[in-house]
Order: structure tokens, then sequence, then C-alpha cells
């Protein structure tokens, strides 16, 4: 007990420690990483990806490891292995939800060889802990740009082609019908997909993923339905979790992951409680339909599909 | 010139083969515009198949096929499309309102609001199939006929000369059944659209049918519906005894009455 009261201790000179270089440079990388993973969490939620997101962060891991190996920057290695994942994974099908179990073996495959890779490249625990739990406090200023590039592609190309993306997505059959590219639409997402985990993997690794990738969005969607909105919302969600996360993680001197992590999951309950109070409180107008209660005003006129 | 219109659907000796295997062939038939197709054949007999055919998502084997006048191909605007199970697919992630703006602009690449305009035209739609009061509430939240509704909206949307409905009546109640039946007959009548109609069950479409296509012994044949309902057509068709009842006013009702499970 007293163990763990040593080692979580508050640092009274947190202020100072967020002034610096590594400080700075993982409030920068933590906020892109922010921006491209609450842009595409929507998609990620309502395509069913969420495992296939999970996977490739696994797929990621040996490309780390492999860079490691032969010498490579790690973001390259994750890059790679996360973009040809996704790739894969992409051509296999539209909905990967529906391919669990190939997934889930690439998965383990990808584990194992991460592993291999790892102890090949005789790499030491703490180069591994960084992949599999993040180092964002590692983020250096090369890999500051990358990020900024990266978040740059996801947000253009979601912009260009985010309504085909929301149409494919929601109703793959009609939009198929109405001649949208269903297929070559779930390719470029997965791409999208890939280079966001590229870097949320630097972020928080590739265990606590799921909490800057999903978590946001899944929270955003308890609130509104409309995609826009839950972007903006996502995005808000996990900037304030990697922010709040830094800051938390400089007052006792611990790895930020887990502080960013908690902070968006703590949000995702709080959605959760306060959309379920809301619920049983008497339905608005409406015909006899059993959840009448839509958590937001929806008065906006401007759609933003 | 044709003196008459364009038929809606033209089959010339079409053969459709799906995975190696023959769906179906020699289809040879035209489905005049204006009329209320039921589509009925038994299970896998391809009826689901002759949509995907119209929609050009499935080329064909052999022979012709016309629609609207033109061949067919992805993406023709002129058809409104409700997939089998449609809105059983459709989770919580999208406003009625915004399903229906996809039908108009969900093709549409580039960062672009929906202009007035088409707001005006995804209102009417809703409107027009009596939706509009739950237009801003998610699919999830609505019931079968209402999702149903939002489903038919989104096909009416950018102002469909051939609407083809797979199954909208399946998981239906009575009720909500014979109102999607009296709108289809509305849409008929105000827009002079035509529509098709995959349904199991003849029974509740009647009243607004004017053609069938049957899919018989792997051929799809097209006949005015009282050539239709006779009962050994009917029973032919379905491989079960079905009766035909002619009430007083007119109405035609169809019973299957074969051996007694029990």
């Amino acid at each position: 007990m007293s163990a763990v009261a040593a080692s979580v201790q508050f640092q009274s000179d947190w202020w100072q420690v967020l002034q610096t270089d590594f400080m700075r440079n993982a409030l920068l990388g933590g906020s892109l990483v922010a921006i491209a993973a609450g842009l595409l969490g929507y998609f990620v939620v309502v395509r069913s990806n969420a495992f296939a997101a999970h996977a490739l962060a696994h797929i990621g891991f040996p490309g780390a490891t492999g860079a490691l190996l032969v010498g490579a920057p790690v973001t390259l290695g994750l890059a790679v292995f996360c973009v040809g994942g996704g790739l894969l994974i992409g051509l296999l099908g539209r909905r990967v939800a529906d391919r669990e179990i190939a997934t889930g073996t690439v998965l383990a495959f990808a584990t194992g060889l991460g592993v291999l890779f790892a102890s090949l490249a005789s790499a030491n625990a703490s180069t591994t802990t960084s992949v599999l739990f993040g180092n964002l406090l590692a983020v250096s200023d090369d890999e500051l740009v990358v990020f900024a590039l990266f978040t740059l592609a996801v947000a253009v190309v979601l912009a260009l082609i985010g309504r085909p993306l929301v149409f494919a997505s929601v109703d793959p059959a009609v939009a198929e019908a109405r001649g949208v590219p269903v297929r070559a639409l779930g390719v470029a997402f997965v791409v999208l997909l890939a280079l966001t985990i590229t870097m949320a993997v630097q972020v928080v690794g590739t265990l606590l993923l799921f909490g800057l990738v999903v978590t946001p969005a899944a929270a955003a969607l308890r609130l509104t339905a409309r995609p826009g909105r839950v972007a903006a919302i996502a995005v808000a969600i996990a900037l304030l979790s990697v922010w709040v996360g830094l800051v938390l993680a400089a007052m006792v001197d611990l790895p930020p992951s887990f502080f960013v992590v908690t902070v968006s999951v703590l949000v995702w309950v709080a959605v959760l409680v306060v959309v379920r109070a809301r619920g049983r409180a008497p339905a608005a107008a409406g015909s006899g339909c059993a959840h009448t209660a839509e958590g937001v005003p929806t008065a906006g006129r401007a759609s933003v599909l | 010139m044709s003196p008459t219109p364009t038929p809606a659907l033209v089959l010339d000796d079409v053969s459709v083969v799906r995975a190696g295997r023959t769906v179906w062939s020699q289809g040879t038939l035209a489905v005049p515009a204006g009329a209320v197709v039921g589509v009925i054949g038994p299970n896998g007999a391809g009826k689901t198949t002759l949509f995907q055919v119209a929609l050009g998502l499935l080329p064909v084997a052999a022979g012709r096929v016309e629609v609207l006048g033109a061949q067919p191909r992805r993406g023709d605007r002129r058809i409104g499309y409700v997939p089998q199970n449609y809105t059983a697919a459709l989770g919580d992630a999208i406003r009625c309102r915004d399903l229906v703006t996809l039908g108009l602009t969900g093709h549409r690449f580039g960062l672009r609001r929906t202009s007035d305009a088409d707001r005006a035209r995804v209102d009417e739609a809703l409107r027009r199939v009596g939706a509009l009061e739950y237009a801003d509430r998610r699919m999830s939240q609505l019931s079968g006929g209402q999702q149903q509704r939002v489903a038919i909206a989104q096909a009416i949307v950018d102002d469909a000369e051939l609407l083809l409905l797979d199954e909208p009546l399946a998981n239906l109640d009575l009720r909500n059944q014979q109102e999607i039946v009296t709108l289809l007959g509305e849409l008929r009548r105000e827009r002079s659209v035509t529509i098709m109609v995959v349904a199991h069950d003849l029974n509740p479409l009647l009243p607004v049918l004017t053609d069938a296509v049957y899919l018989l012994d792997g051929h799809p044949h097209h006949d005015p519906i009282g050539e239709v309902v006779q009962e050994d057509l009917l029973t032919h068709l379905y491989g079960t005894t079905v009766r035909v009842v002619r009430t007083a006013q007119g109405d035609l009702f169809t019973r299957a009455t074969g051996p007694d499970p029990a």
C-alpha cells in the first residue's frame, strides 16, 4: 500500500512540466490524433468496424517492432502495416463485422509476429510497452510533422467523400443502386482509419486505442444522430480526453495513456446516464412510439450531412 | 415515336445466371408504364434478382433488358428502390430526414451544404408518405410501418418514375399493411409512377394491383392481375392448393387450403 502511495504523488511542479518541449509535442500530437479519431469515429461505429479498428491497431504492433528490428522509424513501420492490413480488410468485404473470425485470426497472428520481432530486435521491455500502451510523451518533432500531414489528409479526404460515405455506411444496398461506389469508399475509409490508428497507437497504444477512436463517437451518437454533429462532438470529447489526460499525468507523473482513456470513458458513462435519465422523463409530443425523446433539440435547420 | 408510352420494363428472352446457376431464363415480357405490379413466386425463384437486373446491379447472361426505355445502369436516378429487410438493417445512427436526404444528395461528392430546394423536396416526400411528424427522430425509434414510410419517401424523393419495392409489407401488422397499400395506390395516381412490389402474400395488395409478374417453373411471366388470380395458376405457383374467393364488392381473396399440417 505504501509502495502504491509512493508512486502516485502529486507533483507541485506540474505547471512547469506542461511547459516543456516534450509536453508541447504531446499536446500538439495528441490533439492532432484526437481530431482525426473524432472525425472517423462515426463511421467506425456505424459501419460496425470497431473490431476492425482494434485489429488494425494490433496489426500495427509487428509493424512497430519490425521497424525496430530493421532500424526504421516506428511510425513508418506502423503506417505500412496498418495501411496494408487496412487494404486487406477493405478488399475482403465492406462489412468487416461479418468477418470477425478472419479478423480475429489475423489479429492473433499479428500479435504473435509482433512479439517475435520484439525479441529478435532484442527491444527492451519499455519499447514494447510503449507500443502496447502508447507513449505520448515521446512524440518527436518529426513525428509531429507526420501527424499533421495524416490528420490533414483525413480531414480533406473526408470532406470530399463524407456524404457518399455516410450513404454507403448506413444504407449500402440503396447507395449501391444509386450509383455510389460503395466498395471503393470502403477501401478509402479503411485507409484513412489505418492512418489514424498509426497515430493513435503512439498516443494511447494498441491496447487502449478503443478509448480514443470508438468511445468518443459512441458517446456523441447517444446525443445526436446527425453525422456532422457526431463528428464535431466526438472531436471535442477526444480533445478533452487528451488535454485533461495530459494535465493529470503531469500532476502525478504517470504515463498519460491511462488518464486519456479514463477521461473518454467517464464522458461516455456520463452521457449514457444523462440520456437514460432524460429518456425516462415525460416524452416529447409525438405519436405512440416507445422512445420518443431525442437526446438533443433538433431546432437547427442546416444539415451538416 | 411509338403511340403508346414506353413500357417501364421490357425483357426480351432474358436469362440470369448467378454463381453458375441459372436463376431464371427465357424471360420475355413488357410491364406497361403506370402499372402496379405484384412480383410473386416461391422462395428462391428470383424475384429480388429481377430487381437487381432492372437496377443494373446484375448483368444478364443472355437477352435484352430495357428499363424506362434505356439499358439498365447502376445509378439510374429515375428508379426508386427499397430493398428487402431494409428498415431492419438501419440502426439508430441516422435520422429519418437525413436518410431521405441521402436519396437525393447521397451520391454527390465534395463539401456542399444541402440546398433549400433539396430540403423542400425532402419535406415534400416526407409529407407525402405521412412521415413529416417523426422526420427528426432516428430510424430505430420508429415502428415498422413508420420505417417503411420513410423508406418509400427516400425512394420517391428524387421523383422516381419506377419504384421497386422488395417485400414492403413484411413484418407489418394488418392495419399498417393496408395503409402502405393505400399509399402505393395514391402514389400511382398522383405521380403516374410505375410500381413493382415483391410480395409473399398477394392478398393485401390486390386492391391496387393492375398486373403481376410471376416466376413459374424457372421463367418470368407477365399478365394482368385478373388473369393471375386463378386457382389452378396460383396452386401451381405456390405448390400448395390455393382457392380464390370473390366477394360481393368484387374483392379477390386467395387462401391456401393445403393439407392440414397437424
